[in-house]
């Protein structure tokens, strides 16, 4: 390819990039009138043009829970993943877990490290698709560049065509390891009660090998890149340690014997809004910590902590509001499980000064770290003799009754729970997904970036990007929030005065 | 892109999962093909657009629009008539728009139901007041709003005429490539067909030379109740596959990945229900010819609608649970 092409080709492929991961980071998008599968926020101002209340809403259900009633549970690893295309294999996993607690079946220790090796390698291809397409954007190319250039073209020009095109390649290859054992790569097939239905075959090795290095490469020359543009730079991190997007409250995340994070297995930690422990509990237990408020104003339902009680949407050292995802990981661990990402952790909690740090927009940082350790756990298992064992499933040989899975989605904290009858047929089906135990936190920020943004009825024109950095940060999918379709984020705003009269309207 | 002699063609979505997206993301290098050769005139997330723009386009100016998700909302349903004006050629793209694909299976379940599970039963709730969200809530003389849902799920062509037909949960790059190229270079085969391959899944698979001439089913077994010799045909080891009955053209990825055929490209041009025509080449072949050894044998498939209707429910003979009307907003 001469150059003018392979630019050409870099800026297709980056266009289409964007393209999956939905309109979540455009402003200036909304081809529609209406507002159905949309995120909408409505602002009320009082009598002074100052911000009474904004909501954030959802307004779409799909009712997976309802419409798999019935289907056999070794189908719900396949049925769940369309919930969402982006993060497919988070669904597939935590459904597969909830197999083998349901058949009281453990995976053999090849299957189990089959399955821990596809799920960080699909951590770190999307961990690197925010951090370079999604809110990336924002601090590489900067929070005030034009909106036409705040996106991965732009990203590309910032940091160079050859690092754009190693971003593309990499995901490319991750995806590809992902689909030799998932079959296809958008809805994988691999999971099965007590492992996975296909082993690697010793010839495959090397290249997967090579690939895990690679990727460990990618991800370390990631956190400079972050470093370089980020945090060298003093306007970026003033903004994200302005109070703007700033909240203290509780953080929850899963965590090995040890208190540092696993995405795949462990206990889920709960620290308060000053980092203590309060609560510890195997993911079979998350009911007794977990519970889920209506609101009548939004499909999307509101995930607090249970042995709190609902406390409303406020902040602080009783608050019952707690976060999920990369940020929340880092601040219940106290430490990363591999050597690069627990460098890079301390040097984290050190510059923002100590755990647990409180600024949504560090997320960024946080999941920076994440796929340094996403890549050293590939190496570790890719490297481990047993990976090419052929003894990947163990049939399951009991009556199932009840089963919960637990995985550290990209997003945060991801809960299966099935039912069935003694065929294995589902009865009940409970799905805890991350953006809804961020619900509470996510309506809280879109509210303060409002009231921080909007006086005497005044709209800055910035307004729409920086509510979405707000969110944006949490890497939400309305999608799997509702179990909804589709797992895109468009948004409307509007603006009503004192006497419930539109007064702006901004979409995207 | 300025405008020019180039066909114009347009990426939109309604009720999908976002993999139709990654789809067209893992043509990677393709890419550069179709950006080169056209113009791209509406696609939401990657270009600028408005709806009025949109709306300004002469009718059938936009050579071609493929349209992924189904479609479950009056929204959805306005822009696959807006865009069925405005294109010479509609595609349905995916197994949602070509038969509403997994989210068809809510068909089967009235939308109180869905409610009153969110909002009552599930056992994560705490919401002894039973609050449900309202289409018009009143706070402090605040009326925030929220959109009904609808009942039913529809593939595009039960709402607009469609021209041709990319199936899969989601299509293959290759698939698409394929699609696109026909389209550009106007090799396109009659209006209505499917643009993939019309073989059976089993003619691509690479166990179909172990596959017997003759099936004869003693029993069915679950994928989960036995291992799976990777190199021999899952219907001759008892396992439900729907590679008989089902369109050829993905390379068959899920027997790749030591799984069965579940039927995502829906079935070739010589079948018109797919699950009918599984189900009654798989029975046919039930060894047992007394009722209860056949209903015994049939024990194996627990849930026939999931099995043999999972992405064409909405679509097919069976369509929807004759109780649920098709528009119908239960609140």
């Amino acid at each position: 390819m001469n150059s003018a092409l392979q630019q050409g080709w870099n800026e297709g492929a980056a266009r289409a990039n964007a393209a999956a991961q939905a309109d979540r980071r455009r402003v200036t998008i909304n081809p529609i009138t209406r507002l159905e599968g949309h995120g909408k926020i409505d602002i009320f101002l009082d009598g002074q043009g100052d911000v009474e209340r904004a909501y954030f809403q959802v307004p779409e259900l799909r009712g997976f829970e309802v419409f798999c009633l019935g289907r056999p549970a070794e189908d719900m690893p396949q049925l769940t993943s369309r919930i969402c295309g982006v993060c497919p294999t988070a669904h597939h996993m935590a459904s597969t877990k909830a197999l083998d607690a349901l058949y009281q079946t453990e995976p053999t220790s090849a299957g189990r490290k089959i399955r821990e090796l596809v799920y960080n390698t699909f951590t770190l291809e999307d961990h690197a698709l925010h951090v370079f397409v999604l809110g990336g954007p924002d601090f590489i190319v900067g929070p005030d560049a034009p909106a036409e250039q705040r996106n991965i073209v732009g990203v590309i020009q910032k940091v160079g065509l050859e690092a754009g095109k190693r971003v593309i390649t990499t995901r490319k290859r991750l995806r590809e390891l992902i689909a030799y054992f998932g079959g296809k790569v958008v809805h994988p097939v691999m999971g099965l009660p007590g492992g996975v239905s296909k082993a690697l075959q010793p010839a495959d090795l090397p290249g997967f090998q090579q690939l895990a290095q690679d990727g460990l490469d990618f991800a370390l020359w990631t956190l400079e890149v972050f470093k370089k543009i980020v945090l060298e730079n003093p306007a970026y991190v003033s903004t994200i340690t302005s109070d703007t997007y700033t909240h203290k409250t509780c953080y929850m995340g899963m965590v090995d014997e040890q208190n540092r994070v696993n995405f795949y297995d462990g206990k889920l930690r709960v620290v308060d809004c000053q980092g203590r422990e309060i609560f510890k509990f195997s993911p079979q237990q998350y009911r007794d910590f977990v519970a889920e408020h209506v609101e009548p104003w939004s499909y999307m339902k509101f995930t607090f902590l249970k042995p709190r009680g609902w406390q409303g949407f406020v902040e602080g050292v009783d608050s019952s509001v707690y976060a999920v995802g990369p940020l929340a990981r880092l601040n219940v661990a106290d430490g990363m499980a591999t050597p690069r990402a627990q460098a890079a952790y301390e040097e984290f909690f050190k510059t923002l000064g100590g755990r647990p740090v409180h600024h949504t927009l560090a997320t960024h940082w946080a999941r920076v770290i994440e796929m340094i350790y996403a890549a050293e756990r590939m190496v570790q298992l890719i490297n481990d003799p047993e990976i090419v064992s052929p003894e990947v499933r163990r049939v399951p040989q009991t009556v199932p009754k009840t089963g919960v899975g637990v995985v550290e989605a990209p997003r945060g904290t991801l809960v299966h729970h099935y039912e069935t009858d003694e065929r294995g047929l589902i009865r009940m089906a409970n799905l805890v997904v991350a953006t809804g135990h961020n619900a509470s936190r996510i309506a809280m920020s879109v509210e303060k970036a409002a009231r921080g943004l909007i006086h005497q009825g005044r709209v800055t024109e910035g307004l729409l990007n920086q509510i979405e950095m707000a969110f944006r940060a949490y890497d939400p999918c309305l999608g799997c929030a509702t179990h909804a379709l589709p797992g895109h984020l468009p948004l409307h705003v509007r603006l009503y005065d004192c006497h419930q009269h539109l007064v702006e309207e901004l979409r995207r | 892109m300025s405008a020019t002699s180039k066909p114009k063609v347009a990426f939109y979505w309604c009720a999908s999962c976002g993999g139709c997206e990654e789809t067209v993301v893992d043509l990677a290098e393709d890419i550069l093909g179709v950006v080169e050769k056209v113009d791209l005139v509406l696609w939401p997330v990657a270009l600028d657009f408005k709806y009025h723009h949109l709306e300004a386009m002469p009718d059938r100016s936009i050579t071609a629009t493929l349209l992924n998700g189904a479609i479950r909302s009056t929204e959805q349903e306005e822009m696959a008539r807006l865009l069925r004006r405005k294109s010479q050629f509609l595609l349905a793209y995916g197994s949602c728009a070509v038969s509403g694909g997994i989210p068809g299976l809510a068909n089967q379940f009235p939308l109180e139901q869905v409610l009153r599970f969110n909002y009552e039963e599930a056992p994560t709730l705490l919401n002894e007041a039973k609050t449900r969200p309202q289409t018009h809530f009143a706070e402090s003389g605040r009326d925030v709003t929220l959109p009904a849902l609808h009942q039913m799920v529809r593939a595009l062509d039960q709402v607009v005429e469609v021209d041709y037909y990319v199936p899969g949960c989601p299509p293959t790059p290759n698939i698409t490539r394929a699609a696109l190229g026909a389209l550009l270079e106007g090799k396109l085969p009659p209006k209505g067909s499917v643009l993939a391959p019309d073989i059976a899944l089993c003619d691509e698979c690479p166990r179909k030379k172990s596959k017997p001439a003759n099936l004869s089913f003693a029993e069915f077994k679950r994928p989960h109740q036995l291992l799976v010799d990777p190199a021999v045909c899952l219907l001759a080891q008892g396992v439900v596959c729907q590679g008989p009955g089902t369109r050829g053209g993905c390379g068959a990825q899920c027997p790749g990945g030591n799984m069965p055929c579940t039927g995502c490209f829906g079935p070739t041009s010589r079948v018109h229900d797919q699950g009918l025509k599984i189900l009654s080449s798989l029975c046919a072949n039930v060894e047992a010819k007394d009722e209860p050894g056949i209903v015994k044998t049939l024990d194996g498939i627990p849930d026939p609608v999931g099995t043999f209707y999972r992405y064409g429910l909405a679509k097919s003979l069976l369509r929807r649970k004759v109780t649920l009307g098709v528009n119908g907003f239960p609140h």
